[in-house]
């Protein structure tokens, strides 16, 4: 293992990272309006969010990377792989953190939600100003497990060829012959990653807290 | 390209052994998960502190690297350390690892949930180590425990897809090779999803009844 294959791993590191990131950041949005389709009591919102939640937490991440591969040129659709990538993270992860802001809405208090009709906020206003932001605080926790779990599961993305720490290693590994010090490296390299935002998670937390008290 | 379902109607037999190497494999791992993970959980809870760090860094390694990357780890680099492994061992003992470290997080936080006072009072009675743990506080943590441990046996199916890239010849493998074999890749992807679409919920289900009923079982008791 010499400096300079492990430097190679870590400029792939950045390519993980990002992938992982923009993934995250997308499949919030995606998440945020499943959320408000289950809460609009209309069933042609909510069964189709239903539907997406519950297949894309049905179907292993490897299957569906591979299914957004193959169908999305069938369907006229010629994208780079790593676009594909990020729709299949991004789609992937908005169903998981869906499900975990269902938990955190419900647990808004309705006292609240009445307040704000009163006050006259419309329904979007209330989602985005009341709802959404306690929902949010409430949940925290459980969206720093996803973009865990997000950036430990980027590592199937390597199987439709995108280059990042996987992937990189792998095609170290077989060149140099040297798989122990190769794949121990790139585990190593996702540990970092993982206990830093496990970290900041747990400041963030804290400075959430210090903010509803 | 048309949706032609006569492909995958004529390679059933087939995809009902791919299916049948991802459910044993799946079951096999849970059920090793589990009792290596109580054996963890136990251990890291009455060995000391130093077992419990160790245990603790090891587990918290498993649990923060991909699972792709531990199962490269043990099937490329095994060979080098003297432990040559075919693909359907490996993947058994990779499955089996990585659910044992999840599995042992869901038996700590078991254990933390069992009040201090039960133990206590076990221990006035008399009752030894062993007996305090299978007659109380195993028990008592079997309901807190039950849904995290469904939903983790959940995520390890849909994880046992991960095999496929080690050619272990699991449902994700066999019908991935079955769809370029025969040009009709969409048709089998998407049967793939299917299947593992029903096992989930059907999982799920299961999971919510068990656990409806086990909670019935402790109100008629309380």
């Amino acid at each position: 293992m010499t400096p300079k294959l492990f430097t190679l791993l870590l400029e792939a590191a950045l390519s993980t990272l990002g992938i992982s990131l923009v993934s995250i950041a997308i499949g919030f949005v995606i998440a945020m309006l499943l959320s408000a389709a289950l809460l609009s009591r209309k069933s042609i919102y909510i069964l189709p969010a239903r539907l997406f939640i519950s297949f894309f937490r049905g179907v292993p991440l490897l299957v569906q990377l591979l299914l957004i591969y193959t169908l999305l040129p069938v369907i006229g659709i010629n994208v780079p792989g790593i676009v594909a990538a990020i729709v299949g993270l991004s789609l992937c992860t908005a169903a998981y953190q869906a499900e975990n802001l269902r938990g955190g809405f419900a647990s808004v208090p309705r006292g609240l939600i009445e307040a704000a009709d009163v006050a006259g906020f419309t329904g979007v206003h209330t989602f985005i100003r009341i709802r959404a932001p306690i929902a949010l605080r409430l949940t925290f926790p459980a969206l720093v497990n996803e973009a865990i779990m997000i950036l430990k599961s980027s590592s199937l993305v390597s199987v439709v060829g995108i280059i990042e720490i996987t992937k990189m290693a792998q095609d170290l590994a077989s060149s140099t012959y040297q798989p122990i010090p190769i794949f121990a490296s790139a585990a190593l390299i996702y540990f970092v990653i993982n206990s830093a935002i496990a970290l900041l998670g747990r400041y963030a937390e804290r400075s959430l807290k210090g903010a509803s008290a | 390209m048309m949706f032609d379902p006569q492909v995958i109607i004529e390679k059933l037999p087939e995809i009902g052994s791919g299916l049948f190497v991802t459910l044993w494999l799946w079951i096999a791992g849970v059920l090793g998960g589990v009792v290596a993970g109580f054996i963890v959980a136990t251990a890291r809870r009455f060995g000391g502190k130093i077992v419990n760090a160790v245990l603790g860094t090891i587990v918290e390694v498993l649990r923060g690297t991909p699972f792709l990357i531990q199962i490269f780890l043990l099937y490329y680099g095994g060979p080098f350390v003297g432990l040559m492994l075919d693909p359907i061992p490996c993947g058994l003992i990779g499955l089996t690892v990585y659910s044992a470290a999840y599995y042992s997080e869901v038996f700590r936080a078991g254990y933390a949930s069992v009040p201090v006072g039960h133990v206590e009072a076990a221990a006035c009675l008399g009752m030894t180590r062993f007996q305090t743990i299978s007659r109380i506080q195993v028990p008592e943590m079997a309901l807190i425990v039950l849904p995290p441990a469904i939903n983790l046996a959940v995520i390890l199916l849909k994880e046992s897809a991960v095999l496929s890239i080690i050619t272990v010849p699991e449902l994700t493998a066999t019908v991935s090779a079955i769809g370029s074999q025969q040009y009709a890749f969409l048709e089998a992807i998407f049967v793939l999803a299917i299947v593992y679409w029903i096992i989930v919920e059907l999982t799920d289900r299961l999971g919510r009844m068990a656990e409806n009923r086990l909670s019935r079982l402790r109100f008629s008791k309380a």
